[in-house]
């Protein structure tokens, strides 16, 4: 604490509360904040304003209802937690995924991460000033939406995936529409870039500002483009591919700078690589094929199959009351959401409902090096240093 | 697992293998040194704590399963600890000093389960209000929450 000598006498640090109504802390979140002036002495996040006992609610529920709920933890990429729920439930259980699944399972997740890190440009770009982007990273989220709702009947909370494959299967025609909207996206990121890559202001308010080392980033167990940006090549779909993401060719992207510049470089250069692989998705994708594994008594039965054969119809009715019984033991699976590791612990006690789900969530193990990146700095840029966290709230309180 | 029985033979109380992911039950007075022989040795380098996960089994005594997720960066593994603590106290050593990450954690742990540990820096609830009674996911506590 600095005290300063002043006519009047010494003078001590402000306390200011920001939050947990703020347009730029992205949620329901509080940093209290201790100033000397305009410098940031401590930082202290406070959370739990958007605490709904997601984890406690999937103990009471089987696990093709728990889906639903992972929708509301990162709700700016629903399709990412479905994927790690179901991932981890398939993993427990131990059965295999059709490759044709598979592959439209990394399609729509990267249709996700593309549309989340539109978000995070768009709400980084407005808390910074520069009100057009966000206008237009919204404009192009929408066409994304529109495909969503095309598939999933949703445009957000999709839950589209299920424990053997996807819910339902694709409508006709949906792999055109990806092909029209992703073909004119590389000249929407060009125009953003064109817009801020070399912008005056935007360097100014970001070369330099939140920087993370990579010791640092590594303690305080940091990942995502956070990580990423400090230097550190650690990517799950690279170095622990699950879902057929090996069988795609993608970069991953690092940068040394370690501040906001560098990881608005990794993340712009992320959103251009989403694109190559939903590319390479949509011409790898066969017209015709199963989308949900062939599992009876842990994959409900088709409808037809329901209605016209007396299994169909046990097994539909055992399905929809009791549920399945997995093995008993605990798996922990990982994967890359748009905001960093998003693990799942899993932990069955042979009952049809999970006995403990819980969901390591990115945003949660970021916010804890906000103290890091702000203490020093100027209030301003404690207002980029949250941004480029890229938090989301429901992922932080769960 | 050989390279830790070799170090210390009680530091390893049981191994369990499933799904493809090895468990290592530690007993709890055992935590910090084995946290930091895993984290230190330059060929295991786990310097990255992924996850902090309680486990409440309630009525089954040890009651409590504290399971540590590792990553070692560089061979590319992962590697999950297990801890059993007893539900009349639940106590361990934290872990903060080898894994600053595990701050945040640990203080869910005790907001969520009651699990103190020892040695953490600021040890308050973190998601409940600070004025809840009650550790919300353990499991005698209902579902519904009391009004």
């Amino acid at each position: 604490m600095t005290t300063i000598e002043t006519a009047a006498g010494p003078a001590e640090p402000m306390v200011l509360n920001m939050g947990p109504q703020h347009p730029s802390t992205h949620g329901v979140l509080r940093v209290i904040l201790e100033l000397d002036g305009e410098t940031v002495l401590k930082a202290k996040p406070v959370i739990g304003y958007l605490h709904t006992g997601i984890e406690k609610s999937c103990e009471d529920k089987t696990y093709s209802q728990c889906i639903t709920l992972t929708d509301r933890i990162d709700y700016l990429a629903p399709l990412s937690n479905n994927l790690a729920f179901c991932l981890a439930a398939e993993k427990l259980i131990g059965i295999d995924v059709p490759k044709r699944a598979q592959y439209i399972r990394v399609l729509l997740t990267e249709l996700t991460r593309f549309a989340s890190h539109l978000v995070w440009l768009g709400t980084h770009a407005i808390d910074l000033g520069a009100m057009s982007v966000f206008l237009y990273c919204f404009r192009e989220r929408e066409e994304i939406l529109k495909i969503l709702e095309y598939v999933s009947g949703q445009r957000m909370m999709t839950s589209y995936f299920r424990i053997g494959g996807l819910a339902l299967e694709p409508p006709p025609g949906w792999l055109e529409r990806v092909q029209r909207v992703i073909d004119l996206m590389p000249g929407h990121i060009d125009q953003y870039e064109d817009l801020l890559t070399e912008n005056r202001i935007w360097i100014a308010r970001t070369k330099g500002v939140g920087y993370l080392s990579a010791k640092d980033a590594i303690a305080m167990g940091v990942s995502g483009p956070l990580l990423r940006a400090s230097g550190v090549p650690y990517d799950i779909r690279k170095v622990f591919p699950y879902s057929s993401y090996d069988e795609f060719d993608f970069e991953m992207k690092t940068a040394t700078g370690g501040d906001s510049y560098a990881r608005y470089q990794v993340r712009v250069a992320e959103m251009r690589e989403s694109l190559k692989i939903i590319r390479q998705a949509v011409d790898k994708i066969p017209p015709e094929g199963p989308f949900r594994a062939e599992l009876p008594g842990i994959v409900p039965p088709s409808r037809e199959e329901m209605k016209t054969s007396i299994e169909g119809l046990i097994y539909h009715f055992k399905m929809f009351t009791e549920g399945f019984a997995p093995p008993r033991g605990e798996v922990y699976q990982a994967i890359e959401s748009p905001r960093g590791e998003l693990g799942v612990f899993m932990a069955s006690d042979g009952s049809p409902k999970p006995y403990r789900v819980k969901f390591r969530t990115p945003s949660f193990v970021n916010l804890q090096s906000l103290p890091k990146l702000c203490e020093g700095r100027l209030i301003a840029d404690a207002v980029t240093c949250i941004g480029t966290t890229d938090i989301v709230l429901g992922e932080v309180d769960r | 697992m050989q390279r830790l029985r070799d170090w210390d033979p009680q530091a390893v109380a049981e191994v369990i293998d499933f799904r493809g992911e090895t468990t290592v039950v530690v007993p709890r007075q055992r935590l910090v040194p084995v946290s930091e022989y895993l984290a230190g040795q330059p060929d295991l380098l786990f310097s990255f704590l992924s996850d902090l996960t309680p486990v409440d089994r309630f009525p089954i005594e040890p009651r409590f399963e504290l399971n540590y997720h590792l990553l070692s960066l560089d061979r590319q593994e992962r590697l999950r600890l297990r801890v059993r603590l007893p539900g009349a106290e639940p106590v361990v050593a934290s872990v903060v000093s080898v894994w600053p990450t595990a701050n945040w954690h640990e203080r869910e742990a005790f907001d969520l389960f009651g699990i103190r540990f020892e040695g953490h820096p600021d040890l308050t609830r973190i998601l409940m209000p600070d004025d809840w009674e009650g550790h919300p996911l353990r499991k005698d506590y209902p579902v519904e929450g009391y009004r």
